[in-house]
């Protein structure tokens, strides 16, 4: 499954990427970033509420498919202008975390 | 491939920043034809010292030499040093002030990230001097 297919089956907005045929294999829950970089693996959506220019720095170096902000948790500005210009997909739900987590263990 | 050397600098308190030098490291890797799990291991090591100097020192240089047998980094900084290396060294122990946690920092997971992602970690400290941090990466 890619995040096309994950965006249109959960209902998830698109705040940022044009190209969303990247390949999901798993998902990783977190909001302290050291954490996340360093358990999340490649090609994992990754659930948080941390919409900084910083999250954006961890799903490049962690090589994430994406980040799905969930609880409607904003993302700043430079945080998009860098998603931008790094390929970085980000997605957004009103779901809380756990409820995200749930729905995507039953997809993939 | 010949040896290649790059340099980086790290501005102070700048987290719009922080990130770079390290993501720009991992492009030149992958360019340079590295395999993905090692660049990624190089990539995660050198962001977190990176962080670190932007948290706690006043910036600092980091200076990458990088052969096909090997990927060496000095990340070296003017800040207050580390008083106890090995509390520093513990999961979870962190010194990051309120307003860097609530940016997501400060788990206390810097330097164990670093000695998890690196074959050697050198750390050379002298309080109110500076910290200089050697990592080495070999590719296997």
């Amino acid at each position: 499954m890619d995040v096309k297919e994950l965006a249109e089956k959960l209902e998830l907005k698109v705040l940022c990427g044009k190209n969303l045929e990247r390949e999901i294999s798993g998902c990783y829950c977190g909001d302290l970033l050291s954490w996340v970089m360093s358990r999340a693996q490649e090609g994992d959506v990754w659930l948080t509420v941390m919409g900084n220019i910083n999250s954006v720095g961890v799903a490049v170096l962690a090589d994430v498919a994406c980040i799905v902000l969930t609880e409607n948790a904003a993302l700043d500005e430079d945080a998009l202008k860098r998603a931008e210009q790094n390929d970085v997909i980000i997605l957004q739900t009103e779901k809380n975390s756990y409820q995200m987590a749930a729905a995507i263990s039953k997809m993939i | 491939m010949e040896e290649v050397k790059l340099h980086y600098d790290v501005n102070a308190y700048d987290f719009t920043c922080a990130g770079e030098a390290s993501g720009k490291l991992k492009r030149s890797l992958k360019d340079l034809g590295f395999d993905a799990s090692l660049v990624r291991k190089v990539a995660i090591a050198v962001y977190e010292a990176e962080i670190n100097m932007v948290i706690h020192a006043d910036g600092g240089v980091i200076d990458a030499t990088i052969t096909p047998e090997c990927i060496t980094v000095v990340l070296a900084d003017k800040g207050p040093g580390i008083p106890d290396v090995e509390l520093a060294m513990k999961e979870g122990y962190s010194t990051a002030p309120e307003n860097v946690r609530s940016l997501g920092f400060g788990a206390g997971m810097g330097l164990p990230n670093i000695k998890k992602y690196t074959d050697e970690m050198n750390i050379d400290t002298e309080i109110g001097v500076g910290t200089t941090i050697t990592l080495k990466i070999y590719n296997q």
